[in-house]
């Protein structure tokens, strides 16, 4: 019966409303090492935003920053703030950011190994209070998604392939009925065939749930297929920002993270420069 | 061979008091990795506890109740001010602290209450079951037989607790991974004071049954020694894997004393145990239901 009424109240999951801001954040870990130095980046409602750039360029970093999920590992934010749907969040705990509507997809998966696909599913939920039958619908619509957990819902995570990991990991995160999903690196080992099927779930998701997305990428290709907008970190700073038809039109990003260029093959000492210089004028 | 049984059932029963000490282990074992070495320092803190209280004129009935929220208490506070500040701290290092835990719960309980041995009576006595005794000639103790029934109760609600509700998935989900624990929104804290407050109701429940067998005194924390080749047989991450545990070493070491026992001497139960966990160690180091290491290559 309240489940009812609390359907007809929320329509589609708050996602519409999803907005996060990043203001000017420095993130320092073990209190020497400047990883972030001022990142500043929008995602609006109901998009896709791409966050590209190299090794150690700072991308999984604004992640956790946004996520709170820095604490536990000996980092903080030490100037900026952190916005979501108009409330600062920087300060929250993850558990509090979770029942907020925003969930982070770990880098490297992060399945718990030893539970069933399923059990991984329902730990997802862990935020909601909700009656059996509500998390029953909710279980079926990430399986609605992921025909392939179905049929290995009662497998040993640790156990199952690394896409389906992959999968088990979206899917947990979907299990909290977040408004926006931060999503590190999920290409990260997988064959172009499952990445190309995830990013096609994710698109799905953003299109039919109305979730929002901000997705940290190298393979910079895939993303900007996918991505609304993106953003370009160097060194912990965004160099870059912009549509995702634009940025992959852009000559720069073109040659230096499609690795395609209109002039022909370079000696790698101009490119060097080049990109030396082109880094600075951003 | 009728002796033979008898036995191997006063075996059988003795080891389910190990499992349950192996119990505690187990838990916390499995929900934050920490290898609690104060097991048994909380074992006889919880005894003494109750046995205390008792003696001031409360009866059982208040008395354990009262100890059992007095247990809750230390879980939470030990999970607060010990383990909390050492988060993402190596393993060793959290041993390390649970050890001197060890010696402050130890300590802490003997301040309170004295050092002097507490005879400690649930109303069950400690005589052979008489229906067995006529129509089967066994001698099997009936304080042995509730303590067991006991032991399984635990154990049954323990599993179901694990398997089937919210917050015992939550459990083994931090178990397997903190970092994602976190990141699914699962707050930690909260699952470790839990975990804690569980293990000192295990705690309780046998210092209560291995207080009334062999008085409340300061040699209960030697029970934390006597687990340890129950966790290694069973597996430290196993709630089924600490009751088989328990009963194969409850067994062997009886049926070791009885029959092989007259050939070296006797004596032999003190150090059985031990060998045949050493001897487990070398063919199957997870132990008999541990959570296997799953590796990916």
């Amino acid at each position: 019966m309240t489940a009812q009424t609390a359907s007809n109240t929320v329509p589609a999951p708050a996602a519409a409303k999803a907005y996060l801001s990043v203001n000017n954040v420095e993130v320092i870990y073990d209190h020497v090492i400047l990883v972030l130095k001022g990142v500043s980046l929008d995602v609006p409602e109901g998009k896709i935003v791409a966050l590209l750039g190299a090794n150690g360029a700072g991308k999984s970093t604004t992640l956790k920053a946004i996520s709170t999920l820095l604490h536990g590992e000996r980092g903080e934010i030490t100037k900026g703030s952190v916005e979501f749907r108009g409330e600062r969040v920087d300060r929250l705990t993850p558990n509090e950011l979770v029942k907020r509507g925003m969930v982070q997809v770990m880098e490297g998966r992060h399945c718990f190994g030893h539970l069933t696909v399923e059990e991984n599913l329902l730990t997802g939920a862990y935020t909601r209070d909700i009656p059996r039958g509500e998390l029953k619908a909710s279980l079926e619509l990430v399986y609605h998604y992921f025909p392939r957990l179905k049929m290995r819902r009662s497998a040993q995570a640790g156990y199952t392939s690394g896409g389906e990991q992959q999968m088990t990991a979206i899917g947990r995160a979907l299990m909290a009925k977040p408004a926006m999903i931060l999503l590190d690196e999920p290409s990260m080992g997988l064959a172009p065939q499952i990445v190309e099927e995830i990013f096609e779930i994710v698109h799905d998701l953003n299109v039919r749930e109305k979730v929002s997305f901000l997705l940290a990428e190298q393979n910079t290709m895939v993303a900007l297929r996918y991505a609304d907008l993106g953003y370009i970190l160097e060194n912990g700073r965004v160099v870059m920002e912009g549509e995702a038809r634009e940025l992959s039109a852009n000559e720069d990003v073109k040659e230096f993270y499609l690795g395609l260029s209109t002039s022909g093959r370079k000696s790698f000492r101009d490119v060097k420069h080049y990109r030396r210089r082109k880094r600075w004028l951003a | 061979m009728q002796f033979f049984f008898e036995v191997l059932i006063a075996g059988l029963l003795s080891g389910v008091m190990y499992s349950l000490v192996a119990l505690g282990y187990v838990l916390i074992y499995k929900a934050s990795g920490v290898f609690n070495f104060a097991q048994g320092a909380m074992v006889f803190f919880a005894a003494l506890t109750a046995v205390g209280l008792h003696d001031l004129g409360l009866s059982l009935w208040v008395a354990v109740p009262l100890t059992m929220a007095v247990m809750v208490v230390l879980g939470l506070v030990t999970e607060r001010i010990v383990l909390r500040p050492l988060v993402a701290q190596p393993e060793i290092t959290l041993f390390m602290a649970t050890i001197g835990l060890s010696f402050f719960i130890e300590g802490l309980a003997q301040a309170i209450w004295g050092a002097n041995v507490r005879g400690l009576d649930l109303g069950i006595d400690d005589v052979p079951l008489e229906w067995l005794l006529d129509h089967a000639n066994m001698a099997i103790s009936q304080f042995d037989l509730i303590a067991a029934a006991i032991a399984a109760a635990m154990v049954a609600a323990l599993a179901i607790f694990f398997s089937k509700t919210k917050i015992g998935r939550a459990l083994r989900a931090v178990a397997d991974d903190h970092q994602a624990a976190l990141s699914v929104g699962i707050p930690l804290h909260h699952v470790w004071g839990v975990v804690w407050a569980v293990a000192g109701f295990v705690a309780l429940v046998s210092g209560l049954l291995w207080g009334a067998r062999n008085g409340v005194q300061f040699s209960l924390t030697f029970l934390a020694l006597k687990a340890l080749p129950v966790l290694i047989l069973g597996g430290f991450t196993s709630v089924p894997g600490a009751i088989v545990g328990g009963l194969i070493i409850g067994a062997s070491e009886k049926l070791a004393e009885v029959f092989l026992g007259p050939y070296v001497g006797g004596g032999i139960d003190g150090w059985f145990p031990y060998v045949l966990a050493l001897l487990f160690l070398l063919v199957r180091p997870e132990g008999l239901f541990g959570e296997k290491i799953i590796r990916r290559i």
